[in-house]
């Protein structure tokens, strides 16, 4: 791991950080959160395999055959040893985390499922959070109608966290399943999984992170978490768009039933039943995002050798200063906490009087930078602020402090336009 | 630079003070829509009285200042006019929207609605300025049934 953290140098590695925009304005990425530019090692490795190496995986018996399934192989390895898995058999590649959610959650309930922990019906209940994105919303809004369980949820705080007040309440032996956000991709919040874990455990419910916005910024060891089920997604981690992870405890995937069926997931096929592959391939139907599996690998290789710890340190960094300049804007309000205690590089806020939409054209016609402007995937937590949309910022190893003050100069731009 | 274009000052001028607002009796006709992506909405009421003609369009909602000024500027053209004049606004409008900056407004026809030309330019933003526009062809259609 790199003690020097020189965010020029990691500029250089990122080919469209030193794209000019028409009308000549240079870029300011702030969107990361929504998906993160990609460094030339992602790309290269990615061209050279397509250009050299291609073939399709498992299936094979030749030389271009072998070296994808070597690659594509190689990259589940690294993705294991990057999250700290125990077993490389544990990560399932998918195409991004709305799919790793789906997968588990179409385990429950499921007729041909045996095991009491996957069952589900009228009088079981799951458990998640108004903070969530949607992709942790949906799929389980969908798992308690076809199963006739009930949906239950966190409530958040004013302040953007989590309100635990009612923990014993909502998590009960009547809870199958609690799926929540590692970390919330508008308030920036970082949720205490081990308190919520341990009621869990308590009562025997499985717990899920969603940790697309963990992942890709900060050290995470599913082994040190001790949660059943973690998901996330590459192109959020400098790695290409089509290609997402699932990683489950060996135990826990062998219980479940598959997910998609089709070629390499299976063990032996009849015309009337088949047996199925071992995990991870039960859950891998059909030719997988070969090339995107392997740039993800590529990915998280770029990402450990610059650092994790060392990029954390960076956006904290970031944060703070970004926290401290947005708070001198007149009528801006983060929201979201406003420390930096278990708080990520995401800060979204609404400016007084003027829609978020309108900051997102100004912000990106007139300076070059690019944030997010809407309810960001996650309508429910907009609507318990009582907000259509923010604008949200969202940081990443390349951004510079220079580039906030490109943000706030916008800012006062945005409100001088509309007094 | 190109949204200072879009931003015209009659648009802000509408956005800053809205005409017609606020959602009125009598009606014939309430519709609600949703722009799914960005959450703006609209709720529009429309009066028509004898001879087809407009007496009333009143509305409330929410969104960015796109879609705000152009419901407000939609109460000015519409209100007085006969429905088959405000549909022709319509039209002619819709076409300028949906023809990428490329489409030469007619200004007789639009009146002050041809400020939001510099939309057309903006393909993320075109549904907000036709947002309250598509509402009052529903409405109206609605209001005749
Ligand atoms: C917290 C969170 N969960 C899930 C997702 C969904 O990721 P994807 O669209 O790659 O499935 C996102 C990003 O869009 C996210 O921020």
């Amino acid at each position: 791991m790199s003690t020097e953290f020189d965010v020029e140098r990691i500029r250089k590695d990122f080919p469209v950080l030193s794209r000019e925009l028409p009308g000549g304005r240079p870029l300011v990425y702030l969107d990361s959160g929504n998906s993160s530019q990609k460094p030339a090692q992602v790309i290269e490795v990615m061209r050279e395999h397509l250009s050299m190496h291609y073939g399709n995986v498992g299936r094979a018996m030749h030389v271009l055959g072998a070296e994808s399934t070597e690659a594509y192989e190689a990259a589940r390895d690294k993705v294991a040893s990057f999250v700290g898995a125990p077993s490389r058999d544990e990560i399932v590649f998918t195409k991004n985390a709305s799919e790793a959610l789906n997968l588990v959650a179409y385990a429950f309930g499921n007729p041909i499922n045996e095991d009491p922990r996957f069952m589900m019906g009228p009088g079981d209940e799951i458990v998640i959070s108004e903070m969530e994105h949607h992709s942790n919303i949906v799929p389980w809004q969908l798992l308690a109608r076809r199963t006739g369980a009930t949906l239950r949820w966190f409530s958040v705080t004013d302040e953007g966290r989590l309100d635990l007040s009612n923990l014993d309440e909502l998590v009960t032996e009547r809870t199958k399943i609690v799926s929540i956000a590692h970390q919330s991709n508008v308030l920036g919040t970082v949720n205490p999984v081990a308190r919520v874990l341990a009621r869990a455990r308590q009562v025997g419910a499985l717990m899920m992170l969603d940790a697309s916005q963990s992942v890709p910024h900060k050290p995470v060891d599913v082994a040190a978490l001790g949660v059943d089920f973690l998901a996330f997604t590459g192109h959020k981690a400098a790695g290409p768009s089509g290609i997402g992870v699932l990683w489950a405890r060996a135990e826990l995937l062998e219980a479940m039933p598959p997910f998609l069926g089709g070629g390499e997931m299976i063990e032996a096929v009849w015309m009337d039943r088949s047996t199925y592959a071992p995990a991870p391939h039960k859950f891998e139907a059909g030719t997988p995002p070969i090339v995107e599996a392997i740039g993800l690998g590529a990915a998280v290789d770029y990402l450990a050798s610059v650092g994790m710890e060392a990029i954390a340190a960076h956006e904290r960094e970031l944060v703070r200063y970004a926290l401290q300049e947005l708070g001198e804007v007149p009528g801006l309000k983060v929201v979201g906490p406003t420390g930096l205690e278990d708080r990520g590089g995401t800060v979204s806020f609404t400016l007084e009087g003027i829609h978020p939409h309108d900051v997102g054209q100004i912000l990106d016609d007139e300076f070059g930078v690019a944030v997010r402007v809407g309810h960001h995937c996650a309508r429910p937590l907009h609507l318990r602020f009582g907000i259509p949309a923010t604008t949200r910022a969202s940081f990443y190893l390349y951004n510079t402090p220079a580039e906030i003050d490109a943000l706030v100069r916008g800012l006062h731009h945005v409100r001088k336009v509309f007094a | 630079m190109i949204a200072e274009s879009m931003y015209q000052e009659l648009i802000l001028e509408h956005y800053k003070h809205p005409q017609g607002r606020g959602l009125r009796d009598p009606f014939d006709a309430e519709v609600h829509h949703v722009n799914p992506t960005c959450g703006d909405e609209i709720t529009m009421r429309v009066k028509v009285g004898d001879g087809g003609k407009v007496e009333d369009v009143s509305y409330d909602g929410q969104g960015c200042s796109i879609s705000q000024a152009a419901a407000s500027v939609l109460h000015e053209l519409t209100t007085g006019s006969t429905v088959p004049e405000t549909l022709a606004v319509v039209e002619e409008f819709t076409r300028l929207m949906q023809g990428r900056g490329q489409v030469e407004p007619d200004e007789d026809v639009l009146g002050d609605a041809v400020a939001f030309a510099g939309v057309a330019k903006f393909p993320a933003r075109v549904k907000c300025a036709l947002l309250a526009w598509m509402a009052y062809k529903d409405a109206v259609v609605r209001s005749a049934s």
